[in-house]
């Protein structure tokens, strides 16, 4: 009964939504089926080309291959995400 | 051609094993002839889930080492017609047999059953490789936690790099009274989370444990939920379109007002 009635008074989300937000972010990383030695590589590719037009923000360049699962096929996209300093490259 | 069903998991523990034991057997029930396999080399459990145990003369390694043809190590189930059990091998390890040796022995077993169930061994290395070489189905198990979720998800990934396409999900084990209080996850939203087609779910039984004690699957006696669930999902793998079965448990008083504050919350 103490356990039911301190159920009722907690704010605490659910258990099992907790287990779905931690499944949800885990899988994330899990399906990307890339080596982190590719994505670095691709990572200093992108970077060098833009920063001949932009002047971007490397600490926080972000980029990711994640695998998407559509009833039966799975497609795989890359998501990059590189704030810019500024437009124009100081040169 | 027979339809070769490979049923697997990643994570052990989840039921692979009894769950190969009660499709196979509700499917010979059904009137198909199945032959079910165990690839679990070293640590075989499906012949003792079937009560078969006694009766093995020949195991899957005698047969890719040619010591007997496929046929000839088939066990016949003699309280159900069309059922059959290829034995692991117990003395044995993975490396004794190989994806090759799995695509030839479903070869020559021909074409003469209706269905060919593969169990296969947790794990992603040759047992995995091993059972699903042959497969052109796979059935995924998964219970409702974390870690078995998560390695569903890996296995489907490995499934689809090796085109196997048809693939579907069971939910074993599934405690209702928790998933109705909300601390369990619940069918949808595993579905969700894996984004593949369902084809059953099997509630957390104790007619399980007790059928398994006596070597009998689950499904020889009809009135248990399992063995109902069992029993739809072997009708949906012959293609029968039959609508999801009620697994919920009547909530008590408490229940019902918890989970009205939890929604509003």
């Amino acid at each position: 009964m103490m356990n039911i009635i301190k159920k009722f008074f907690s704010n605490q989300p659910s258990s099992k939504n907790i287990a779905k937000e931690r499944l949800q972010l885990v899988l994330v990383h899990d399906r990307s089926d890339c080596s982190p030695e590719l994505i670095n590589r691709i990572k200093s590719d992108i970077m060098k080309i833009l920063s001949e037009y932009v002047d971007i923000n490397e600490k926080e360049f972000d980029i990711e291959i994640t695998r998407d699962r559509q009833q039966g096929s799975s497609k795989s996209t890359l998501v990059a995400n590189i704030p810019i300093n500024r437009l124009e490259r100081i040169r | 051609m027979s339809e070769v069903i490979v049923i697997t998991s990643g994570k052990g523990g989840v039921g692979k094993t009894t769950s190969t034991a009660n499709i196979g057997t509700a499917l010979a029930k059904l009137g198909k002839t199945v032959v079910v396999i165990d690839s679990d080399i070293g640590l075989r459990n499906l012949d003792v889930v079937l009560g078969l145990e006694n009766r093995i003369v020949f195991d899957i390694v005698d047969v890719t080492s040619g010591n007997c043809t496929a046929k000839k190590a088939l066990i016949k189930d003699r309280r159900l017609d069309g059922l059959y059990l290829l034995p692991a091998a117990q003395t044995k390890d993975k490396e004794a047999v190989s994806p090759e040796n799995m695509i030839k022995l479903v070869e020559d077993l021909g074409d003469e059953f209706d269905y060919i169930l593969i169990d296969c061994p947790a794990g992603i290395e040759r047992g995995f490789k091993n059972a699903i070489a042959a497969a052109e189905r796979a059935i995924v198990v998964s219970t409702p936690e974390v870690s078995a979720v998560r390695d569903a998800d890996r296995i489907i990934g490995l499934l689809e790099a090796n085109d196997i396409k048809d693939i579907k999900l069971v939910v074993n084990m599934i405690k209702m009274q928790m998933v109705q209080r909300g601390d369990m996850l619940s069918i949808d939203d595993i579905t969700d989370i894996l984004a593949i087609d369902l084809i059953g779910a099997v509630p957390d039984d104790e007619a399980v444990v007790i059928s398994t004690n006596k070597g009998e699957p689950v499904v020889k006696d009809e009135s248990s939920l399992s063995a109902k669930a069992f029993i739809n999902i072997a009708k949906r793998i012959t293609g029968e379109d039959i609508p999801l079965l009620d697994i919920s448990v009547p909530t008590n008083f408490m229940d019902k007002v918890l989970k009205i504050f939890k929604l509003s919350k």
